[in-house]
């Protein structure tokens, strides 16, 4: 057993990630995202029209090859706002995924390892998050904070936490009781130790997951938001806010390059986007080990 | 024995579930000098493992006083603690938990260092290696997983793990029983090696009679949570005074096929720690038992010298 291997061996994540990409289904969400981040990243280096610029002499204008996804009423490029509203929800959705993250992380992980009374105060806590109905709850904080970026980021992240503050706790209180933690304490570890050196590797899978998962839910998240006139407010491009155009009859019926657009950018970025947190999920999964 | 190096008096633990009181500990006194090695033994659900853990503050106690080198170890506040515990080190029984699954055996062996702050990187991956040797394992191991490890060296590992903060104390929970009988021997002559070589002080967890008696000076015996007779390991198995003992005793599988041995076979099994029997906890499995076992709790006296036992029959034989 020891002569076979080289000095390094595989840690678990490299054996996680080998287990990831021979799945099907996780490597055609990658291939999904990669182009779609890659336009999105890349497209006012290439791409005459900005997304505010005006065309006067077309209107309402379908798709031509000046215009590959048409027009809107005031003659602005949907090609353009759609890769412009696609880096302002993967902003959102990314910076709100972190933060969300970062809290929910710290909470579960600090209500595991600090005892009893920290440990019950922080979950009725999060059982008090949880119970407010999420809509009104996101409504509510939504026309606190107004609109812009920043304050759709903070509202979603602070709706997103607590699911993963739970999920971190009941991994940590499962392995507070392993022996090797045990022996960290005993060998003088305090809280900080636990949480970086124990909590965090061992919760990697699930933070991960989390992350993909929430990624997706958060554009949705936004553009529902956005839809409702509380997330990114016009004339910024949002896939929410270009969706909004689609309540009007007129648009809906008779312009639908409009939001079938940005709609078909939503969904396929979504879509992608589980896949790949699908097959994470799958690849951590430490049944998977057993293999 | 001059002053003992760890001192244990009426030592306590019990657990309330769903308001039952179960007491798993209670009374436990006992002294071990330095440089000695005491055996702890008992079968399963006895309390071995919650003494072993109490005494290093894994779980806290819910009575009683632990001196260690003069020190109450009970009353330390948490930093005061956290100074204390390189001098006193834990050996888990079970290799395959006892080492993170995501750290190098280089990272698990310079935990303790990092968390103490001794030394640079570079010392403590020094301190690693020379931990290793001091286990007969190959230096390259230090940048493996634990998992490519078999559970005898797995079981060193934890043992290097246990010595890499100098340690004059070490609680040794049943290190072999998770190990196969060929590799049993290895590892315990490693840690009766190491013991003599590094003079440490061992409490040594076991239900195996025959290793306690290879590598222990002095055992003690565990019944339900109660201490049921301490005395040499010479003593001991010689002149085993308590019924409970004795029977344990006489179920050391013998390796001569020729020897017949009066095997007492105990009845029943061990009582619920949440009903426990009143007197003398062992009476219900006791073949020498008298109605006045169960009136009180017999206490741990001095019948020879170094020698104790918690019976009140003294005219067995």
């Amino acid at each position: 057993m020891l002569a076979r291997t080289p000095t390094r061996s595989p840690g678990p994540i490299a054996r996680a990630l080998d287990r990831f990409v021979t799945n099907r289904v996780a490597i055609f969400g990658v291939c999904l995202i990669v182009p779609i981040l890659v336009l999105i990243l890349s497209y006012p280096l290439w791409w005459s029209f900005r997304p505010n610029d005006i065309d006067l002499l077309a209107m309402n204008s379908g798709p031509t090859a000046k215009h590959w996804f048409g027009t809107d009423g005031v003659g602005r490029d949907v090609f353009a706002r759609v890769l412009e509203g696609g880096r302002i929800s993967l902003l959102v959705a990314i910076g709100s995924t972190a933060i969300a993250a970062v809290i929910g992380f710290l909470v579960g992980a600090i209500s595991a390892l600090a005892g009893r009374w920290v440990d019950a105060t922080t979950m009725r806590f999060v059982d008090l998050v949880m119970t407010l109905p999420p809509v009104i709850f996101l409504l509510v904080l939504a026309s606190i904070a107004g609109t812009g970026i920043w304050p759709t980021i903070l509202v979603i992240s602070l709706l997103s936490w607590p699911l993963l503050a739970r999920m971190i706790r009941s991994r940590l209180l499962e392995l507070r009781e392993r022996d090797f933690v045990m022996a960290a304490r005993g060998m003088g570890a305090g809280l900080p130790h636990l949480l970086f050196r124990h909590g965090l590797p061992n919760s990697i899978d699930i933070l991960v997951v989390f992350a993909t998962l929430q990624i997706a839910n958060a554009i949705l998240l936004e553009a529902g938001l956005s839809f409702l006139g509380l997330g990114i407010a016009p004339p910024a491009a949002s896939w929410g806010n270009m969706l909004n155009a689609a309540r009007s009859t007129a648009v809906l019926e008779q312009y639908p390059w409009q939001w079938l657009f940005p709609g078909g950018a939503l969904v396929t970025a979504v879509l992608a986007i589980n896949f790949i947190g699908d097959g994470l999920r799958d690849a951590f999964d430490p049944r998977a080990e057993l293999h | 024995m001059s002053e003992p190096l760890l001192s244990v008096r009426d030592l306590e633990k019990h657990y309330t579930s769903r308001g039952t009181k179960l007491t798993i500990l209670q009374g436990i006194s006992f002294d071990i000098g330095k440089g000695e090695v005491v055996g702890l033994v008992g079968e399963s659900g006895s309390g071995k493992t919650t003494i072993g853990r109490s005494i290093l503050r894994l779980i806290e106690p819910s009575a009683g006083s632990i001196r260690f080198d003069g020190t109450e170890i009970t009353a330390l506040s948490g930093s005061a603690m956290r100074r204390t515990r390189p001098r006193m080190q834990y050996i888990f029984q079970d290799p395959f938990a006892s080492l993170s699954p995501r750290m190098t055996i280089g990272e698990i062996l310079t935990e303790g260092l990092k968390i103490q702050n001794i030394g640079t990187r570079k010392e403590r991956l020094e301190r690693a290696r020379q931990a290793l040797e001091r286990v007969d394992l190959p230096a390259d191991a230090i940048n493996r997983y634990a998992h490519e490890f078999s559970g005898g060296q797995r079981q060193r590992i934890g043992i290097a793990r246990a010595l890499t903060l100098g340690p004059e104390f070490i609680v040794a929970d049943e290190p072999v029983s998770a190990l196969d009988v060929s590799i049993q021997a290895q590892v315990i002559n490693l840690l009766r090696d190491l013991q003599q070589r590094l003079g440490l002080t061992m409490l040594f967890i076991s239900h195996d009679l025959a290793v306690v008696e290879y590598i222990c000076d002095r055992v003690i015996v565990l019944y339900l949570g109660r201490v049921m007779e301490i005395a040499s390991s010479a003593d001991l198995y010689a002149r085993p005074q308590h019924p409970y003992t004795r029977a344990l005793l006489s179920a050391i599988p013998s390796p001569d096929p020729d020897v017949r041995r009066d095997r007492q076979i105990l009845k029943g099994d061990i009582p619920s720690p949440a009903n426990p029997p009143s007197g003398c906890v062992f009476r219900t499995r006791c073949p020498h038992a008298l109605p006045a076992c169960g009136e009180a709790v017999p206490e741990l006296r001095q019948t020879a010298p170094g020698h104790f036992k918690a019976c009140i029959r003294d005219d067995l034989d």
